[in-house]
């Protein structure tokens, strides 16, 4: 290749002036213009960092210290703030991960996209307006007109982070750096905001860094990759190179992480229906609009059916607003059903058996960060679903939680505070929790979406391990579909609150029915 | 380096209010004279070497009054303050987690309270039990536990979101027990806080009380009512304003500092293990 490299990184050292630490050391990548070059690394490798250099956006404290960061020749660590201020947005344009926070919600979008032009261009209000209209367009926002009008919080997700892509463009910079756009979008957004931006990219010759820790989009999007761990580039190459030969050994580590579907499952006889949802119904009202008026009524869930048989793993699967997370808050009998039932082990839950249904029935959460009270120790919070059982003794319930520890690779850990464990460690603290008390049935609610990924991996394993242990029975919320291919044996698919389609794991990934499924897998990346 | 800076402000904080405490405590048994004997020889003089910090217009030793009103200022500033937190907590935590009809009446209730100032409730409330020291406790804890109610409400109402109050419903534990166990304990960093600050607040109130004259009665020393009456002599005789209100300023600056310190200790996540 001879294209002419648009922004060369030498030899990066970045060092805190807090401790001296060396937080990314000796980084070095080249990229082309009209290139897509993704940077891959967990939370903590320095990834992030390392890109925000470039426009040298640091956080207080820290520093680089060592090499060049060449744009078109001109070194972006020697230039004075006002040339930077003029490079910003102009020349290298940013897309952040967090949609609902990267845009200001007090101003209209019309004057935050307008502000770029302003600042960079002499051109007047009329002709900005007309560049605005016609960039809303092409990230196909329905009527551009009114969204220049509208504020942020009229749009969901996906929709801001595509007007946050039009800003962007909208300077038409030599280079976008987008910092990982689609993580905090469900699978089909994701797909379509990546898919505008790499058409975006293509056709302003503008060159792409890509920072992202799904290796899927890197196999989709990009045509070069950087892998990066514990601050330093541990493998630069063809993506092809990279994913199917990679020569580092943590690069093979997180290829071998990723999910895999599992063997084939051979149907042991008849099972034993545990936990049943018919007809179920939930409905909001909406606020109030006015003071007399009541608000509309809106329908969440609309009468889904749904058998979950001992031992066995159900999947639930849909894009954010398809009602897979309330569908498994309503089974749990934690939201009031608006109509139809839910009837365990063959009966309806009242009174008698509630108690009964409580105590076999337990919820993972997705974000380990808020599930766990602060105020009390890993061991207590481990032990506190015992003290509602009866017959059990104070030395026996001790044991348990021993044990349970143990099985979830935390032993020893029993003193400690929530805030004093990793992510993947409080997610396991979770997960005992919920099976201290031999539950026969657990909902897990999108369980390992806020895990790195090769933390991912080991909590998906240990899942099943515990299921083959302990033979409870799941239904697991996701949108990953990677992760559902690994775990489930059935899966249901959901969208706007009813069940689409719902069939064996291999059935629905492989000869998916509904045009929504067909959607679904073909906007997951995969390698 | 900044936690060491904190843990000294802290520490000077404590040692400022130990010292207030210990000798508040003293005062109940012994004063250096009777802080109630009057000797009109002995009118407005200056702080000798017999009388430390002078002696006021009926020739009273001003030590020995400062000493005395350390305890009832300090009686007053505490009860209150522990009624009001008691009052809040109670009602707050009711209102936010139930979030019903009872949220509705006592916020109706705690709205109307608040929409008085302070001092103005504190005054019709006084007017009804009288002007006596339970007065005065009464009415101050009645006049700060709307504030109180406020912060416990708005701490539980975010608190009650939190997936992990909702682990503790899916483990099957009563409403009661998850409110107790999972939803106070985490309050207690804003409360701590608030109740530290508002111990200075009551002291000024009662303060302000008794400079109207609807405190402590005299002759009873409160550091409010010897500022009030001392306010006739602030040109001649200054020790006499200047010995309580450096007592009522150096305390607020010890509660402050203090509390600072007692909400990074509350917090587990500021103990480094």
């Amino acid at each position: 290749m001879n294209i002419p490299n648009l922004l060369s990184v030498e030899s990066l050292k970045l060092i805190s002036s807090v401790n001296g630490k060396t937080l990314v050391d000796n980084v070095s990548y080249n990229l082309c213009a009209g290139e897509v070059l993704a940077m891959v690394g967990e939370s903590g490798s320095g990834k992030t960092l390392a890109a925000r250099a470039i426009l040298g956006l640091l956080p207080p404290g820290i520093a680089p210290s060592e090499g060049r960061i060449l744009m078109n020749g001109e070194d972006l660590l020697q230039v004075n703030s006002a040339r930077m201020r003029a490079m910003r947005g102009a020349q290298i344009g940013m897309v952040f991960q967090e949609p609902m926070m990267s845009l200001n919600p007090a101003v209209r979008i019309g004057i935050q996209m307008a502000e770029g032009l302003r600042l960079h261009t002499q051109l007047t209000a009329a002709q900005i307006e007309a560049r605005c209209l016609e960039i809303l367009e092409r990230v196909r926002i329905r009527d551009p007109k009114r969204c220049l009008m509208a504020y942020p919080h009229e749009f969901s997700g996906g929709m801001r982070q595509r007007i946050m892509l039009a800003s962007v463009m909208l300077l038409k910079p030599r280079l976008l750096i987008a910092d990982e756009p689609t993580t905090a979008l469900d699978t089909l957004s994701q797909g379509e905001v990546l898919d505008l931006m790499t058409e975006l990219a293509r056709e302003e010759g503008t060159a792409v860094l890509l920072i992202t820790h799904n290796l899927g989009l890197v196999a989709r999007y990009a045509q070069r990759a950087v892998v990066m761990n514990k601050g330093v580039l541990v493998e630069t190459g063809d993506v092809k190179q990279v994913l199917y030969s990679p020569v580092n050994s943590y690069t093979r580590k997180l290829i071998e992480a990723l999910p895999r579907r599992g063997p084939v499952l051979t149907d042991s006889g008849v099972k034993t229906p545990l936990i049943e949802a018919r007809n179920l119904s939930v409905s909001y009202r909406d606020n109030k609009p006015g003071w007399w008026r009541k608000g509309r009524v809106r329908k969440v869930l609309d009468s889904v059916n749904l058998t979950v048989h001992e031992g066995e793993t159900v999947a639930v699967v849909g894009g954010s607003g398809s009602g897979k997370t309330t569908l498994g808050r309503a089974m749990l009998r934690l939201i009031a059903s608006s109509g139809g039932g839910v009837f365990f082990r063959g009966h309806s839950i009242d009174g008698n058996n509630a108690k009964q249904f409580r105590l076999a029935c337990q919820l993972v959460f997705q974000d380990p960060y808020s599930s766990l009270n602060p105020r009390q120790r890993i061991g207590d919070i481990v032990a506190e679903p015992l003290k509602l059982v009866r017959n059990i003794s104070k030395q026996e319930a001790s044991q348990r939680v021993i044990q349970t520890l143990q099985d979830v690779g935390l032993d020893g850990l029993a003193l400690r505070f929530p805030h004093e464990l990793s992510g993947g460690q409080r997610q396991r603290v979770a997960i005992a929790r919920a099976i201290v008390r031999r539950p026969a049935f657990i909902v897990a609610d999108e369980p390992v979406s806020a895990l790195d990924m090769s933390v991912q991996a080991q909590v998906l394993a240990l899942f099943q391990s515990l299921q083959k242990a302990y033979g409870f029975a799941c239904l697991f919320i996701s949108h990953d579909l990677a992760a559902v291919e690994q775990v489930s044996d059935r899966v249901v698919v959901m969208e706007s609150g009813r069940i689409v389609e719902q069939g064996s794991r291999d059935t629905v990934f492989d000869q998916p029915q509904h045009a929504y499924t067909r959607a679904l897998l073909a906007a997951t990346p995969a390698l | 380096m900044k936690a060491f800076f904190k843990h000294k402000n802290g520490l000077i904080g404590g040692a400022m209010i130990g010292f207030i405490f210990v000798v508040a405590l003293a005062a109940f048994f012994w004063t250096p004279y009777n802080p109630l004997a009057i000797n009109l020889h002995i009118r407005l003089q200056p702080p000798s070497a017999t009388h430390w910090l002078g002696t006021d217009e009926f020739g009273r030793d001003v030590l020995s009054r400062v000493m005395a009103g350390a305890a009832a200022s300090g009686t007053v500033a505490l009860l209150s303050v522990i009624s009001a937190v008691g009052l809040g907590l109670f009602m707050g935590v009711v209102a936010g987690f139930f979030r019903n009809w009872v949220d509705r009446v006592l916020m109706a209730i705690n709205d109307t309270l608040l929409a008085f100032p302070g001092i103005l409730f504190a005054l019709g409330v006084m007017m009804i039990v009288g002007a006596n020291k339970w007065g005065i406790i009464i009415a101050l804890g009645l006049a700060y536990t709307p504030t109180v109610v406020r912060v416990v409400r708005g701490t539980v109402l975010s608190i009650r979101e939190k997936e992990y109050v909702e682990a503790s419903r899916m483990i099957g534990n009563s409403e009661l027990v998850t409110m107790l166990r999972h939803v106070l304990p985490n309050c207690a960093a804003p409360v701590a806080v608030l109740t530290t600050s508002m111990v200075g607040w009551v002291l000024l109130s009662e303060s302000a009380l008794s400079f109207l004259g609807l405190g402590v009665p005299p002759p009873a020393p409160t550091w409010g009512n010897m500022l009030a009456s001392s306010r006739q002599y602030m040109q001649s005789a200054v020790w006499l304003s200047l010995a309580p209100g450096l007592c009522i300023a150096l305390t607020l600056l010890g509660i402050n500092l203090l509390g600072d310190a007692v909400r990074d200790k509350l917090d587990p996540r500021m103990v480094v293990a």
